[in-house]
């Protein structure tokens, strides 16, 4: 073997093993000390980095959370009551608890509802059509149906449904994060109480036009009677600016104002069919 | 070697159809609704109620502000209600709404052709008879004329742009009135002159316009201080600052005002309604408007009232075609399409133009290729295929800092995007969405 071999391992040896000396002193010394419950945090979270809790992401939530003292206003919409009792007890603080709330949209104006009156050949986007005229209908207030909230929603839990020019809420997947609340320019969406099986009992309408107007614009627009009002037994619904408003941390799903509705504005879903009253009954019997 | 401005310019097919149809009077609509929010600035506060009665030319809503301006009535009748109804984006806007009964004017308006071309006002006399006729800016931005004429502090106006450009494709209203109202124009220019004690005035005119530019130049040795400049035909010559550049050479900084390189701009209709404004005491309720399209049975220039229904306009050129795709207040480039003929015309409606079916829809668009064709046609010098990825993905910051706030929204990218990208539409939303952070950052 010749020397040059010796020569050329013996130097690469010294100048690893001084290498590895600087560096292990360097990492001491730069070491960044972290608190290490925010790895723990951090696991238990649902890593959907939804931007649901206001932080940029579930590793600045749990960040967020070590640094402060109390969690009070701090929430993850996505884990829920159960993800902020097992933080509380790493962090050693007390979880608020919270209702866990679902998406609504506030607009039932489908093709069939509410004649299209001008067409939008414009850049397809919700934001861009509002921010140029009415839509193309003759409500201003209604969903224009471009799919603003569908492209924003992280969770898989807006569906398009281009038969019917309005998007649906899939209740299974919403996780309340709120990214389609921001999203819809006509401020349709809303995140309300969730009831068991997913219940809702919603006016499905945002039009504060007179009730002529709104009529006119679509069938089942809010029309600001306020026979639901009166209905209401629990007084959980106002009427403001011509538009009955149900407060769902009221309501109690008992589904009077259904009925009275005389614009069917008022939507009920995932409730089982209605009982139909006998004296119809019979007389469809006697018809028979 | 005829003038233009350098920087970027597409050539859309002119479509003049009506520049040899003198300007008609269009027949006294039923009802006009006269929105109080006819220009750039607050809306005007109505000071007439229901039932009250009001003669052509009466004050019915007052400027609220400096910048804002006073609305006259355009008819005489009853007012019918104080109300809201659809402008020309379909959002409700207030307005008055006054049934049609005769057509009795106030007693100081002058309704007699007679040319008068002398005056003796200084002019600051000037400026409030202007402010209160409620002139704006007739080109289509409709920015209060009386705020123009008084420069910033430190600032002065050297020369005074007439704009007879008329560069967007079929309106032809400016040109009628050129050949029309030669001499009542030029008066109008030398009165603007002494608002502002400039001794220079430049009309500027586009050169598919011969017979304007070679009467114009005539007429215009009469008067001291007044040239004529023939422009080379490029689209958005019309624009401010594209015309400052064109018969001046200068450029207007980035974000700044004509003024800071010493220029005024006018259109040819304001210079012709400060004419009126001040010669004849006649405020601003009716204007100069084209009615075109490839369909249209008899494309024309008609006077028309404020508030005057769109509908009534296109009855008086022979009704609607069949194969009507788009109804655009504007012109083709600027324009934009309104949702329904019952929207009433207003100061800044320059022209209204239908267009056939085919013609109107637009392609389906294709992602951007990176031609940078869009940033060649420019005039701003900004890169709309870029500013239109800002502005779709929201990040406003950056669309700030491109300058997106300097777009004149000509039109000229969507124009010339060959993957028919709706640049304009983005660009658009964005500027609005900047303003509205700058103008909350200012608060």
């Amino acid at each position: 073997m010749s020397l040059t071999i010796i020569y050329t391992v013996a130097t690469l040896s010294v100048i690893g093993t001084s290498a590895a000396v600087i560096l292990f002193f360097a990492a001491r010394k730069f070491k960044v000390v972290e608190d290490p419950r925010i790895d723990e945090v951090e696991e238990i979270l649902p890593a959907a980095n939804c931007g649901g809790c206001g932080f940029a992401g579930c590793r600045a939530f749990a960040e967020a959370a070590v640094k402060s003292d109390k969690l009070d206003d701090l929430y993850c919409p996505v884990g829920g009551n159960e993800v902020m009792n097992k933080m509380a007890e790493i962090l050693g603080l007390e979880a608020v608890k919270k209702d866990p709330r679902i998406a609504y949209i506030r607009c039932n104006g489908t093709c069939d509802h509410r004649p299209r009156t001008s067409n939008f050949d414009g850049a397809s986007t919700c934001a861009i059509e509002a921010s140029l005229y009415k839509g193309d209908t003759d409500c201003q207030f209604g969903c224009l149906g471009h799919g603003d909230c569908y492209d924003s929603c992280d969770f898989n839990a807006i569906e398009m449904r281009p038969e019917l020019g309005i998007p649906r809420i899939i209740d299974e997947n919403c996780v309340a994060c709120g990214a389609c609340v921001e999203a819809c320019p006509r401020d349709l969406i809303e995140l309300r109480k969730k009831f068991p099986k997913y219940r809702k009992v919603v006016v499905s309408c945002m039009n504060e036009d007179k009730g002529g107007v709104a009529r006119k614009a679509c069938k089942v627009a809010c029309i600001g009677c306020g026979k639901c009002v009166k209905e209401c037994p629990f007084d959980a619904i106002t009427l403001e600016n011509n538009l009955a408003y149900i407060d769902s941390d009221k309501c109690k799903l008992c589904r009077k104002c259904v009925p009275v509705c005389p614009t069917n504005a008022i939507e009920e879903f995932n409730f089982p069919p209605r009982k139909i009253k006998k004296e119809e009954k019979e007389e469809c019997s006697t018809a028979k | 070697m005829l003038k233009t401005f350098k920087l970027g310019g597409v050539h859309p097919p002119d479509n003049k159809l009506s520049a040899s149809k003198p300007i008609e009077d269009l027949p006294l609509p039923k009802s006009v609704f006269i929105p109080v929010a006819q220009h750039i600035g607050a809306p005007a506060t109505p000071v007439v109620k229901r039932g009250d009665e009001v003669k052509v030319g009466q004050l019915i809503a007052k400027s609220s502000s400096f910048v804002s301006t006073n609305i006259h009535s355009s008819v005489s009748g009853k007012v019918k209600k104080v109300d809201f109804s659809a402008d020309s984006s379909g959002y409700p806007k207030q307005g008055v709404q006054i049934d049609v009964d005769g057509d009795e004017w106030m007693e100081e308006i002058d309704r007699s052709d007679n040319l008068v071309k002398d005056f003796d006002l200084d002019g600051k006399e000037i400026v409030n008879k202007i402010q209160e006729a409620g002139i704006v800016g007739l080109g289509g931005a409709t920015f209060p004329t009386h705020v123009k004429l008084v420069p910033p502090k430190g600032m002065k106006a050297e020369v005074l742009l007439i704009n007879g450009v008329e560069c967007e494709p079929y309106l032809t209203s400016d040109h009628r009135l050129m050949l029309e109202k030669t001499h009542e124009i030029l008066t109008g220019t030398k009165l603007l002159m002494k608002a502002m004690n400039v001794e220079k005035a430049v009309i500027g005119i586009e050169n598919n316009k011969p017979d304007a530019i070679k009467l114009l130049s005539d007429k215009c040795k009469e008067y001291q201080g007044i040239s004529v400049a023939a422009l080379k035909v490029k689209y958005p010559q019309g624009g401010e600052k594209q015309l400052i550049k064109a018969v001046t050479g200068k450029e207007v900084p980035s974000g700044g005002l004509p003024i800071a390189v010493g220029a005024v701009v006018s259109n040819v209709g304001t210079a012709f309604a400060v004419y009126e404004a001040i010669q004849k005491n006649k405020p601003l309720f009716e204007r100069v408007i084209t009615i075109t399209g490839k369909g249209l049975e008899k494309p024309s220039n008609f006077k028309v009232r404020v508030g005057t229904p769109t509908s009534a306009l296109v009855e008086a050129a022979g009704g609607m075609p069949e194969d009507t795709g788009k109804v655009i207040s504007g012109g083709p480039m600027m324009g934009r399409a309104v949702p329904s003929l019952d929207i009433p015309v207003t100061k800044g409606t320059s022209g209204i133009l239908l267009m056939k079916e085919e013609e109107s829809k637009r392609k389906e668009s294709n992602p951007c290729i990176r031609c940078s064709r869009c940033v060649g046609v420019c005039p701003m010098g900004l890169e709309p295929y870029f500013l239109r990825v800002v502005s779709e993905k929201q990040l406003f910051d950056r669309a700030e800092e491109n300058r997106i706030m300097d777009c004149i929204e000509c039109g000229s990218c969507s124009y010339t995007c060959p993957s028919n990208l709706p640049l304009l539409d983005y660009i658009r939303f964005g500027k609005g969405k900047v303003g509205q952070i700058i103008r909350s950052r200012k608060k």
